[in-house]
């Protein structure tokens, strides 16, 4: 099966301090560090799982510049056989839409049995996924947890339901999906297998390549525009039990049974 | 010979005589211990390299230090009485044994020098030894039927008890000791009876006892007996020989050459590969052990060399919560598999040969097994055989990591420390904030080294000590008791990275080469001359992980020495109930051997009641482990810093006392969830000093 893997290079929520930046309109990027988005590592796990069950290729591809070629080596040092860099001035500031756009150019010039892209970026929307499957007329699953091979060119593909409950859905190929977080358990990229690939040519496409129309994506075709961009005024503290170790414990069932925790 | 019985030699049974009979019995028996072990080097031939061919003094010294001084046996004292009795008494017997056996075919043989009085004197020694050999045997035998220790026991997981095969083994050299005996009773009762001189039996030994049983019998008899006790030992005693190797007791064979082998410098840790340098890791195809034959020939005869006493794992603080390592397993377990593969008759079916060798993870390990290590060094200190445990825990965990098999909890620290170079994903530019602090700068400046900043000293501070908030507190301290005994110091700030200390241990090598090398260019660039930090873990990579670094201290020595010079004096402790026992870091006590410093340190505070754990110095207990094991999280029923405080409490101490921040988590941790808050406290020795010292202030009053 080949299987190709959309994914984004964001800053690691856990390795980084987010602070605005003096405009007010982004946050201050020099110091961070930066890492393929979570869900999307889950993607491209999953895509490998697939292919060592029943065969194939995994292409992880993102839309970017330079720096983004990182994430793609990190996904190749995991076991991805192609990385792809889609670069071109014309893409800066694309809109969900625009990225959609991008990747639909660039799915049709391959032959693609199966897209994933991960739940959601970290500072994204969760909109390419389905903008992507409806631009490609694919049919779309999102959050999914699990991926069953079916015979004759179908998926089983299960999410699940807010309480816990579990939806089964057969899909047909090709189609796209999005990977929920916790799908599987993804493997280590060591030091190792990063400079294994550190040398592995990437290629890079750009508009024409692609033949998308440098108008129709970019700043200024967006139609969403970020106007601000703020950290909101922290509500007032935890609330803290004050009560007898039992009576606390009691107290704590019932606020996580109240909020759907438990059963 | 005498004459009322005839020799061994020339006894005719069956139309055979003896001397064909035991001819025969010399060359099968020896045919097949050469065979079995020509078959047991066979995986050794197919395991990695490993080189222990050099310096052969210090070998030497190894040599007579723990196999035939049985240096670490003492440890345990019942068994280690037992123990070494029989080794002695197996030394003793060893010349004895060989010239039985030559008897059996040349009637006369005597070994040259022990014809007279020496032989004399060498029968009367044997003949006790084999006494004593016997003796212990039947207390062995007690003690594993009756007495039953807890570590011999064998976890249903593990498989059956070894009981019956201990017992069974422990019998034939009963069994051997007897028959040597008797034929030596029954060659004094036939003189005895036929009035001829009679060599001497040593008193109340084991000979002497037959002979007196012997003496009314029937001269004929005696001489039935007296062959029939020469057979006796020699079956038996080929029998063992070649029965040794498919068990424990085969460290009678390979003993001498596990402790010959022994790794001389403990502390430094295998090479991913040896004879690859840090430059051509990149070459390495595989890291690590993932099949049994990635083991290095010498690990291998550790396996065979167990003699599965169970020490390690009585002293292995992961066994005693329940995590699923036991490194006496971790062996046996090996060994089993190497038996298993490599078979007497047949082909080995390691797989090799169709390249697709079973890995050992899933199949002989499990991952939470092999992570469940803190590499505290317990298991080796205790072992007497010098059985290597923690390169074997490493080079599977560098086998895990090549293959991704990392589990989730590690691998967020793993990333951050390749990003950020600290496990907490924290930015550099604040790694000096501890130090910056308001209220600390007016009491003590500590300056970040640079271009127009030197110092004579570096203080090494670490992640979790610039980071952590509790931790913060030894970190501040250290710089207080360093500046007031005068020491030129400063700290590397931004551009100090982790120390790598368990990035290595928990098997990421090239991580581990590239923070190593950061730090390195660091320390060089600094220009300083010695190095102090207080962490340990910290001291113990620079120590020994890494390279053309400045002589390395501990905080605690640093404290000892100017203690010992005067510069640090204390005021007399005041609350007068409190008991204060020290808690030995695994990597400031077991791998480096500072155990006296920090306890001559709390013994020089005046009014300081201290007391010992009996778990202390080179067995003490780890807290639960340090760096990267703090994120992992174990399959356990208990923490082990709960047990630890436990056995503070048992002491009587209310006062625990460490010279480790990863100490100090876990055991501050461990009060809590033992529930002896209020009633027993956690310090670090650095704390504690700077809190009692003198200040000069005060020496004015």
């Amino acid at each position: 099966m080949e299987i190709l893997v959309c994914a984004r290079r964001v800053p690691d929520t856990s390795e980084n301090e987010i602070e605005l930046n003096s405009a007010g309109n982004d946050i201050e990027r020099d110091e961070l560090v930066y890492s393929i988005n979570e869900p999307d590592n889950y993607a491209v796990e999953e895509a490998l799982q697939i292919v060592a069950r029943i065969g194939g290729n995994v292409t992880v591809v993102t839309v970017g510049g330079e720096d983004d070629e990182e994430i793609l080596r990190r996904e190749m040092a995991m076991g991805a056989n192609h990385g792809v860099l889609i670069t071109d001035e014309a893409f800066s500031g694309s809109d969900a839409r625009g990225i959609a756009t991008i990747l639909k150019a660039f799915v049709r010039k391959g032959n693609y049995d199966l897209i994933l892209t991960g739940v959601q970026a970290e500072d994204g929307g969760a909109q390419v996924g389905g903008m992507l499957a409806a631009m490609l007329d694919y049919p779309f699953a999102s959050l999914v947890n699990s991926i069953e091979v079916l015979e004759g060119r179908k998926l089983k593909v299960s999410r699940e339901i807010e309480g816990g409950n579990k939806e089964m859905n057969e899909i047909d190929l090709p189609c796209v999906l999005s990977i929920q977080t916790g799908i599987n358990e993804p493997r280590y990229v060591g030091m190792r297998g990063i400079r294994a690939v550190a040398s592995v040519p990437i290629p890079t496409f750009g508009a024409s390549e692609l033949g998308v129309d440098p108008g129709a994506v970019g700043q200024a075709a967006a139609k969403v525009k970020r106007v601000d961009y703020f950290v909101p005024a922290l509500g007032k503290g935890a609330e803290m039990l004050k009560g007898s170790r039992e009576e606390n414990v009691d107290k704590v069932l019932e606020l996580v049974a109240a909020k759907g925790g438990l059963k | 010979m005498v004459e009322g019985i005839q020799s061994v030699s020339q006894v005719t049974s069956w139309l055979v005589a003896g001397r064909t009979l035991f001819l025969v019995i010399h060359i099968l028996g020896v045919a097949c211990f050469a065979y079995i072990v020509a078959k047991r080097l066979v995986p050794l031939l197919r395991a990695e390299r490993d080189l222990r061919f050099d310096r052969p003094l210090a070998r030497l010294e190894k040599v007579f230090k723990f196999w035939l001084g049985q240096w670490k046996h003492p440890r345990y004292k019942t068994a280690g009485t037992l123990h070494i009795l029989i080794f002695a008494g197996f030394i003793l017997l060893a010349m004895r044994a060989f010239t039985v056996l030559i008897v059996g075919v040349s009637q006369n043989f005597v070994m040259p020098g022990f014809s007279g009085r020496a032989g004399h004197i060498y029968d009367i020694v044997t003949d006790y030894a084999a006494t004593v050999v016997f003796l212990c045997m039947v207390v062995a035998v007690i003690r594993r039927l009756v007495f039953k220790p807890v570590r011999y026991e064998v976890p249903a997981r593990f498989g059956k008890a070894h009981t019956a095969d201990a017992v069974f083994l422990l019998g034939l050299i009963a069994i051997l000791m007897v028959a040597d005996s008797l034929f030596e009773a029954a060659k004094a009762a036939s003189q005895s009876q036929l009035g001829q001189p009679v060599e001497t039996l040593a008193v109340l030994s084991l000979p002497w006892i037959l002979q007196i049983a012997l003496l009314p019998v029937a001269l004929a008899t005696i001489g039935k007996v007296y062959a029939g006790a020469y057979l006796l030992h020699e079956v038996t005693f080929y029998f063992l020989l070649c029965y040794r190797p498919f068990g424990i007791q085969f460290h009678v064979e390979t003993s001498l050459f596990n402790v010959y082998f022994a790794k001389l410098d403990r502390e430094i840790l295998k090479p991913v590969r040896w004879g690859v340098s840090d430059e051509h890791l990149d070459q390495v195809k595989s890291f690590g052990v993932k099949t049994f034959e990635d083991f290095t020939w010498k690990h291998m005869l550790d396996f065979y060399s167990c003699a599965d006493c169970g020490r390690c794992s009585d002293n292995c603080p992961s066994n005693a919560v329940g995590r699923p390592l036991s490194p006496r397993f971790l062996t046996i377990k090996a060994r089993d598999y190497a038996f298993q593969h490599y078979p007497m008759f047949g082909h080995s079916d390691d797989g090799s040969s169709n390249g697709n060798s079973k890995p050992l993870i899933g199949h002989l390990y499990s991952e939470d097994e092999i992570w469940s290590c803190t590499t505290c060094g317990a298991c080796e200190e205790e072992c007497p055989l010098l059985v290597e445990y923690i390169d074997k825990i490493v080079d599977l965990r560098r086998g895990l990591i090549d293959d991704g098999n990392v589990p989730q909890s590690l691998q967020k620290p793993l990333k951050a420390l390749e990003s950020r170079g600290n496990p907490y994903g924290k930015m550099e530019k604040k790694k000096a904030d501890w130090a910056n602090a308001k209220e600390f700068q007016q009491v003590c400046q500590v300056k970040t080294l640079g271009k127009s900043n030197g110092a004579d000293t570096l203080y090494f501070v670490d992640s979790i000590t610039s980071y952590d908030d509790r931790i913060q507190s030894i970190g501040r301290a250290t710089a207080k008791i360093l500046d007031h005994v005068g020491e030129n110091f400063g700290i590397l700030g931004a551009a100090e990275r982790d120390s790598g200390h368990e990035v290595r241990r928990f098997g990421e090598e090239l991580l581990f080469t590239a923070l190593r090398d950061h730090n390195v260019d660091a320390i060089k660039a600094s220009g300083v001359k010695r190095i102090v930090t207080a962490d340990p873990h910290a001291f113990n990579a620079l120590k020994h992980d890494y390279k053309d670094v400045p002589e390395v201290e501990h905080i605690s020595q640093v404290i000892a020495r100017e203690v010992k010079s005067g510069k640090i004096k204390f005021n007399a402790v005041e609350n007068g109930d409190k008991v204060y026992t020290y808690h030995d870091p695994c990597y400031l006590g077991r791998h480096n051997q500072v155990y006296d410093d920090p306890r001559d340190v709390l013994d020089a505070i005046p009014g300081l009641k201290r007391v010992e754990m009996s778990r202390s110095r080179d067995r003490s207990f780890c807290c639960g482990g340090g760096g990267l094991m703090l994120f992992y999280e174990p399959k356990e029923e208990q923490r082990m810093g709960v047990k630890r405080v436990q056995m503070a409490a048992e002491a009587g101490a209310n006062v625990i006392v460490t010279a480790c921040p990863f100490c100090m988590v876990n055991l501050e941790d461990a009060i809590k969830v033992a529930g002896l808050e209020g009633k027993m406290t956690a310090i670090d020795l650095a704390e504690l000093v700077d809190q009692e010292m003198v200040r000069e202030e005060q020496k004015a009053v």
